[in-house]
């Protein structure tokens, strides 16, 4: 049907996008054999010396990379388990809520924090668990001696994990607001007739009925084990946590870019890169398996 | 949906209104606690008084902002970020969908293309030579380096490419018999009947560009150049809390200047607020259709 002259317009419809994308994401993959040089960025990428694969073996030997990645996948895994978790249990419950003019206004407000820059946030939450703020206060109420949240290695998974739960749940949320309405309403009603109560017709109507998208959730989730966000954790974290809050996100950003460690800082991000990418495809074979999902 | 009178789900409904209202109030809470330290006494804020309510109610810190050059300096490179990206990648994910958007009868590269876009959404060269190639070709401390140096927002290409798809071929094939090519029909045909998702990813690339502040911090170096984002990050947290030790950090509710520091919290903040509200019917239909396939 369609002209067969069109495609050269298709082309050049493509090609702002394509320069874009072969500037920003096509030369930085060439950059990558950083990773194998002793890079030296006064001569450049041409001019630096090979080492083959001497980051690689001095990135295993360092204590460092054993704390990153295990942070890294410890975060991100707590993360990933909260946020399957929680947006469900917060659908369900606005599922049920009859009013619509109450529903649309939770709905507003706990989108909100979705839609605010983890600069902000870090800012609210440092003021909000400091020494003095409101946190504290009420721990005082109940007897609780003031703590200092960001000076404690072993607070700070469970404030990175809380705050992100907090951020993502409202936004978490829509997906699953999306498959329940997708429910027959026939069914709801014939479950009643059978004389189920509620709880019995969020058992066996409600949840397989979304059955299908808690598994495609849980299976692109996959591909963010090794993404426990940057934005995040930097700007929360201080020396003091580095223990257990430091990622490899962070690591390479003050190995490569404050401590001058060129080519050990892309040799990590090489391998961060290498298996998220193996992880990713891994998530969506398995998402397109059991839950019939393409992404186009 | 089916309706019951009995007392056990009559109490269960008023459990549920009493528990989401809490927690609708715990999202909302934080950004009003802000807002209440902002107008407070500086005193107050830093003896730890102010809870729900500004002590000792005054305009001083939004008073102090107006004349903070740097401020409204940050400010103007963020609005300008964020018109000239938004606009770019609208143009750019737009001209992008609608190839894509083809089956591959009528583009014959259509898949091997998609699948070069998968690849590079998915793989990527990491932080260190990114910040080689930007720096190379010379856009630290220019606003190009902040609106260009992420890639092609391709998560939207592929939600506009799916909304594409699921119009009516028909509309498409009756412009064609009327002799119309393919920039009338994407631009008075597809752009206008997808508003829901285009309002969507617009959405999406405003707040990106308003709250990302890593580029600016790799790639700005001094203050002049900086967006608001990363100049509120280098106020508010790195002197906060980087190379502190655990005294230190406990002193430190008397040193910063906490009213000011939220008045500027605040501040940043004002334009998602604005913006977002208006926004939402769209993006919840836009997220779900875009995402939705036949």
């Amino acid at each position: 049907m369609q002209n067969k002259g069109f495609a050269k317009h298709y082309y050049l419809m493509l090609l702002p996008g394509f320069v874009w994308l072969a500037i920003f994401s096509i030369v930085p993959m060439f950059g990558l054999v950083i990773a194998f040089q002793d890079y030296n960025p006064g001569v450049g990428v041409f001019h630096s010396d090979w080492i083959g694969f001497d980051n690689f073996s001095y990135m295993f030997s360092l204590n460092d990379s054993r704390t990153i990645f295990f942070n890294t996948i410890f975060i991100a895994v707590l993360k990933i388990i909260a946020n399957l978790i929680v947006p469900l249990v917060f659908a369900l419950m606005l599922n049920e809520l009859r009013i619509t003019v109450f529903k649309r206004w939770i709905q507003t407000i706990v989108y909100l924090p979705h839609f605010l820059s983890w600069v902000i946030l870090a800012g609210i939450l440092l003021d909000i668990l400091s020494y003095t703020g409101p946190v504290n206060q009420v721990l005082s109420l109940f007897g609780v001696k003031p703590i200092l949240f960001f000076a404690k290695a072993s607070w700070f998974p469970g404030i990175v994990v809380g705050s992100d739960v907090w951020k993502e749940f409202g936004f978490n949320t829509i997906i699953y607001l999306a498959a329940l309405t997708g429910i027959n309403p026939s069914l709801y009603e014939a479950a009643a007739v059978d004389g189920a109560t509620r709880l019995q017709r969020l058992r066996n109507v409600t949840l397989p009925g979304i059955s299908a998208t808690i598994v495609l959730l849980a299976a692109l989730s996959l591909g963010n084990v090794l993404n426990a966000n940057f934005d995040q954790i930097f700007n929360l974290y201080n020396p003091l946590v580095y223990s257990t809050g430091d990622i490899i996100d962070t690591w390479v950003y003050r190995t490569g870019l404050l401590n001058l460690q060129y080519g050990l800082a892309t040799a990590v991000g090489l391998l961060k890169s290498v298996v998220s990418f193996l992880l990713i495809t891994l998530s969506y074979i398995l998402a397109s398996k059991f839950a019939n999902y393409r992404i186009f | 949906m089916v309706r019951e009178k009995t007392f056990g789900s009559q109490a269960f409904d008023v459990l549920l209104i009493v528990l989401l209202s809490l927690i609708a109030l715990v999202c909302i809470l934080p950004i009003w606690y802000t807002l209440a330290v902002s107008l407070s006494q500086k005193t107050a804020a830093a003896a730890g008084l102010v809870h729900l309510w500004p002590v000792g109610f005054n305009f001083n810190s939004y008073n102090e902002i107006m004349g903070d050059r740097k401020f409204f300096h940050a400010f103007g490179i963020s609005i300008e970020r964020v018109l000239l990206g938004a606009s770019i990648s609208f143009i750019v994910t737009v001209l992008m969908a609608y190839p894509l958007s083809k089956n591959t009868r009528d583009f014959r590269m259509r898949n091997a293309i998609m699948w070069i876009l998968v690849f590079c959404m998915l793989f990527n060269g990491g932080l260190i030579p990114w910040y080689e190639t930007v720096k190379s070709i010379g856009l630290i401390n220019s606003i190009w380096g902040l609106v260009l140096a992420n890639s092609v927002p391709f998560f939207n290409v592929i939600l506009v490419v799916n909304y594409f798809r699921n119009l009516p071929k028909e509309l498409e094939e009756a412009a064609l018999v009327d002799g119309a090519g393919p920039w009338y029909i994407l631009f008075r045909l597809f752009v206008p009947l997808s508003v829901p998702v285009l309002a969507t990813v617009t959405l999406f690339m405003i707040v990106y560009h308003w709250n990302e502040f890593f580029n600016g911090l790799v790639l700005t170096s001094t203050v002049d150049h900086y967006p608001l984002q990363t100049y509120i990050q280098q106020l508010v947290v790195v002197i906060d809390t980087q190379n502190m030790t655990e005294d230190q950090l406990r002193k430190l509710s008397e040193l910063s200047n906490q009213t000011l520091n939220a008045a500027k919290i605040f501040i940043a903040m004002i334009p998602v607020l604005v913006v977002y509200p208006f926004l939402q019917r769209f993006f919840i239909h836009g997220i779900t259709l875009g995402s939705v396939k036949e």
